[in-house]
């Protein structure tokens, strides 16, 4: 079985620039999660629709399950595990699904505080119908969504009495 | 249990989550986050392409010479039966396949590429059988014999399998007279209900990775809700001593009963034994998931039942057939438990139930989220809907007069134990302002309401058992070790909260261990939302235990009674002398006498708990003393809107009532309700899987839809209802599963209350419901 031509491929992760030899199938999921042992984004189907690989990617939410690495070569990422602050705090979205129940098995919920921040960013005040299309995309099985409306909710109360700033950056 | 009245100051209390912190940072760690370095071998399984079938040739040379390629082994590697009530399977099919995606082979290779490659490259040749795809077929004597070899197959005694037959199990409940049921009735009714096969659809699906050391000793990560009961069954199947498999279980994905028992983890074993030391991971696809793990089986129910013009209901006469698929895991048990549940929750004098679980060439039917409760409530909450519009009564009135009151004998004969029933039906009804009618704004859409109760025991074996240790370390905190799993119901801390409110400390200073068998205490299965109840007695036991070992010494120490002695806050206290101590000076060095020796040592403390009551039943009548530990019950009622262009039906609000025994935790009980009602709901308006002579149609999150956060309803109310169960810790009784049952029914019966159309089969799809309309005035 012949192996493709690796390529390296470095994408700012976090605030820090990553790089590995890849092929260039490697998904960006695969990327974060293989090489560089980021297993905050889950995978849930491989297909785009569960949302479980939500990642922030030059300021968009994106699926990392669909995306190839080398389509992120040079782009600043945004994982669950660059959402909380440098001295180890919580960001107020993390802070707030712990508190109000947004969680259940947990699997989902990587993906869906990093689609919920991005929400907040592009619409820091939303109704509770402008946070369910906001993560419409973003599945959970376990919670009925409802304490995670509440929880993105109540971050967005916190963040609106706090300047607003880019996680990792 | 010595716990002083009034001391409860964490039962009761809604602590956030122990887990929380882990799991919004992206630090939990499940089975697919666990390194295993490069020596890591990637599993696969070669399936079924037809659903029926024997296998003439399996010529796996090709995809054993493959470079990369490190195991290949088949049906003929491990011959063994396996299965949790009856043994009717085995790891890898060896004569005969019995449903598309059945495993007939499985490699590990050094890529997951060349592990798919060598999946093509194992040639197999079948001969096709006859199928049977419906389960009323299935079980007729016109069907061909899936399990030719049933007679021979190892059985619990509590399963009675009809060898010559499709029929796994036939559950009969026989009870008064049936003739006068009917002469009693002013109305006889009778109809068919049908419940497709359902996937869970836990967000991860199943993983593992199995490595086995030079001394044989074989380790098993797996994202599981029964590492003991892998164990048992792989160690059975695979003859291995149990002490020498290990299954560790870190956080899991969600459950929903797809990840009881055993599905795929025994051909990662199976795979290990042959790889040289190396661990193998398998890790499903969500196409997988969808059809070769477990499915919630499908049901076709015919119901008949007798009702008096004051709506009393004289008798019942309930068939349920059960789609159980190529073999079945649980649906025997399931089909048991439909069986003894089989009149809803209500008292009937004269009933004849058969439950059967029948062998089809369907998907592997497995244990979910109620457990059978969710499709028999579908049809018997309908059908009394039904009957009380027939003869121009109150749903909610009818079932008020016939629910199961304290004392009340159901249908297997057993006293109904005090019951909230009656009080969820009345909040419920309450909270959805029953009876008055609400209007939409819009000419082409309608409001309706709906209400349906249920009931649900924990279905399983007489007497699994529970087991805890309890630790308490140098400063003062406590390591709880348990063999249940957290699925997400909140387990970890509910088990804390007992723990600390048994030693007496802070439910902060309290660790509870994920499982790993070869620390953790035993622990049947995280099923039947049974953890609660019975963990929870063996945590709290285990607690009791704890700190009755430290106050002994304290007892002796200070030349007191034991009985002057309290543990509060983390401090030893005297309510006599008044002398206090930390407990973080003594639980492990012990308590300094006044002669300067030390009386103690380290506090290691075990419970235990297992019911020992529970009573067999006559097969030919269902009937016994005690069928089951208890049932908890409830109620849901709902208010749709329809829309009558296009039949559309979004769910408005969601009351949800139940008796919980006692809230341990209220707030982790209310996301219980939340979200069983909102499974409930996508179950009830979207998701079926499509079955083509047995070919999956729509294995995938486009074609199979799951509700959003869109679809949820914009509003819910959670009604907590405290019954005591008396042997349950505080009282509690479980809720995980029941948020589920009836909310299908209910929205069913919002939707007649709406627009007059009555649907018998789920999903109850725009698309039927349009059609459906087209056939009435409205």
């Amino acid at each position: 079985m012949s192996n493709p031509a690796k390529t390296r491929v470095t994408i700012n992760v976090n605030g820090k620039d990553l790089s590995a030899e890849i092929e260039p199938r490697t998904l960006l999921i695969h990327f974060l999660r293989e090489h560089h042992n980021l297993t905050g984004p889950h995978i849930g189907c491989e297909t785009t629709h569960c949302g479980a690989c939500t990642v922030d990617l030059d300021g968009r939410s994106v699926k990392s399950c669909t995306l190839f690495a080398v389509q992120a070569e040079g782009a600043k990422v945004v994982t669950i595990e660059g959402m909380a602050n440098a001295d180890g705090s919580l960001h107020p979205l993390q802070a707030a699904f712990a508190e109000h129940h947004g969680l259940q098995c947990g699997f989902c919920t990587p993906g869906m505080i990093t689609r919920a921040y991005r929400l907040l960013q592009e619409n820091p005040n939303p109704t509770d119908e402008e946070i369910r299309f906001g993560i419409a995309g973003n599945i959970c099985r376990c919670t009925g969504y409802q304490n995670i409306v509440k929880a993105i909710r109540s971050a967005a109360q916190v963040m609106a009495g706090q300047p607003r700033k880019e996680a990792a950056e | 249990m010595s716990q002083p009245a009034g001391k409860r100051t964490v039962i009761g209390a809604s602590p956030p989550r122990i887990e929380g912190r882990e799991k919004v940072t992206g630090a939990a760690t499940y089975v697919d986050d666990m390194q295993f370095g490069p020596s890591l071998l990637h599993g696969a399984l070669k399936r079924s392409p037809i659903a029926h079938g024997r296998i003439v040739r399996i010529d796996a040379s090709r995809a054993r010479a493959l470079p990369g390629v490190r195991v290949v082994v088949t049906g003929e590697d491990f011959p063994g039966l396996t299965g949790l009530y009856l043994k009717d399977r085995r790891i890898f099919a060896l004569d005969r396949v019995r449903s598309v995606g059945e495993a007939v082979a499985g490699v590990a290779a050094d890529t997951p590429e060349i592990a798919a490659q060598a999946l093509d490259l194992i040639e197999v040749e079948y001969e096709e059988l006859p199928g049977v795809f419906d389960p009323e077929y299935g079980a007729s004597p016109e069907a061909p014999i899936i399990h030719p070899e049933l007679a021979s197959y190892e059985v619990v005694p509590f399963v009675f399998p009809q060898p010559g037959t499709n029929i796994s199990n036939w559950f009969k409940v026989r009870k008064g007279d049936m003739a006068q049921g009917w002469a009693e009735a002013d109305l006889v009714y009778e109809h068919k209900y049908r419940v497709p096969h359902v996937q869970h659809v836990p967000l991860e699906t199943h993983v593992c990775v199995a490595q086995q050391n030079v001394n044989g000793k074989i380790t098993l990560w797996s994202s599981s809700q029964s590492p003991f009961a892998q164990r048992n069954l792989i160690a059975k199947a695979l003859h291995i001593d149990h002490s020498r498999l290990r299954v560790i279980t870190p956080y899991v994905g969600g459950g929903f009963g797809s990840k009881a028992g055993v599905s795929m983890e025994g051909a990662a074993v199976a795979l290990a034994m042959h790889a040289k030391g190396r661990p193998v991971k398998l890790r499903m696809t969500r196409e997988e998931e969808f059809h070769t793990t477990f499915v919630r089986q499908g049901l076709v129910a015919i119901l008949k039942m007798g009702m008096t013009k004051d709506g009393r209901i004289t008798a019942m006469h309930n068939r349920f057939y059960w789609d159980g698929g190529a073999s079945t895991e649980y649906g025997v048990n399931i089909t048991r438990a439909a069986g003894y549940s089989g009149t809803g929750p209500y008292y009937v004098p004269n009933i004849h139930v058969d439950s059967y679980c029948v062998y089809t060439n369907h998907p592997v039917g497995g244990a979910m989220r109620g457990f059978g409760m969710p499709e028999i409530h579908f049809g018997i909450e309908q059908h009394i809907d039904e009957m009380a519009h027939r003869l121009g009564l109150d749903p909610v009135e009818v079932r008020l007069k016939n629910c199961l009151k304290d004392g009340d004998e159901t249908l297997t004969g057993m006293p109904m134990h005090p019951t909230g029933l009656s009080e969820c039906i009345r909040k419920a009804a309450a909270a959805i302002n029953w009876g008055q009618e609400t209007v939409s704004y819009s000419s082409t859409k309608r409001h309706g309401k709906g209400l349906a109760a249920m009931w649900k025991a924990p279905a399983m074996p007489p007497n699994p058992g529970s087991s805890a240790l309890v630790r308490l370390n140098e400063d003062g905190t406590a390591t709880v070790s348990i063999g249940g799993v957290d699925i997400g119901q909140g387990a970890l801390t509910a088990m804390a909260q007992f723990a600390a409110e048994g030693i007496g400390i802070r439910v902060e200073d309290v660790r509870v261990n994920t499982v790993d068998t070869d620390y953790s205490p035993y622990e049947w299965q995280t099923v039947a939302s049974r953890l609660t109840w019975s963990m929870g007695n063996a945590v709290l036991r285990a607690a009791d235990a704890a700190r009755t070992q430290v106050l002994q010494a304290v007892a002796e120490a200070w030349d007191e009674d034991i009985s002057d002695l309290d543990i509060v806050d983390g401090q030893v206290i005297s309510y006599r002398s008044e002398e206090s101590i930390p407990l973080k000076n003594i639980c492990i060095d012990g308590v300094q006498r006044k002669d300067g020796t030390f009386v103690g040592g380290p506090v290691v403390a075990q419970g235990r708990f297992m019911p020992d009551y529970v009573t067999p039943l006559d097969p030919e009548t269902g009937q016994g003393p005690r069928a089951v530990v208890h049932f908890t019950t409830g109620c849901q009622a709902v208010e749709v809107e329809v829309d009558t262009e296009t039949g559309e039906v979004q769910v408005l609000k969601i009351v949800s009532a139940y008796d919980v025994g006692k809230a341990i935790n209220p707030e982790l009980v209310r996301t219980q309700m939340e979200g069983g009602a909102v499974q409930g709901l996508s179950t009830a308006l979207l998701e079926g899987l499509i079955l083509d002579h047995g070919v999956p149609r729509n294995p995938n999150f486009t074609d199979y839809r799951i509700a959003t956060a869109v679809d949820a309803p914009l509003e819910t109310e959670n009604i907590i209802v405290e019954v005591p169960q008396d042997d349950g810790p505080f009282g509690a009784r479980g809720v995980g599963e029941h948020p589920m049952v009836p909310t299908a029914p209910a929205i069913a019966n919002a939707i007649y209350n709406a627009v007059g159309v009555r649907l018998d089969s789920m999903p109850l799809t725009s698309e039927k419901v349009w059609a459906a309309l087209q056939n009435n005035d409205i």
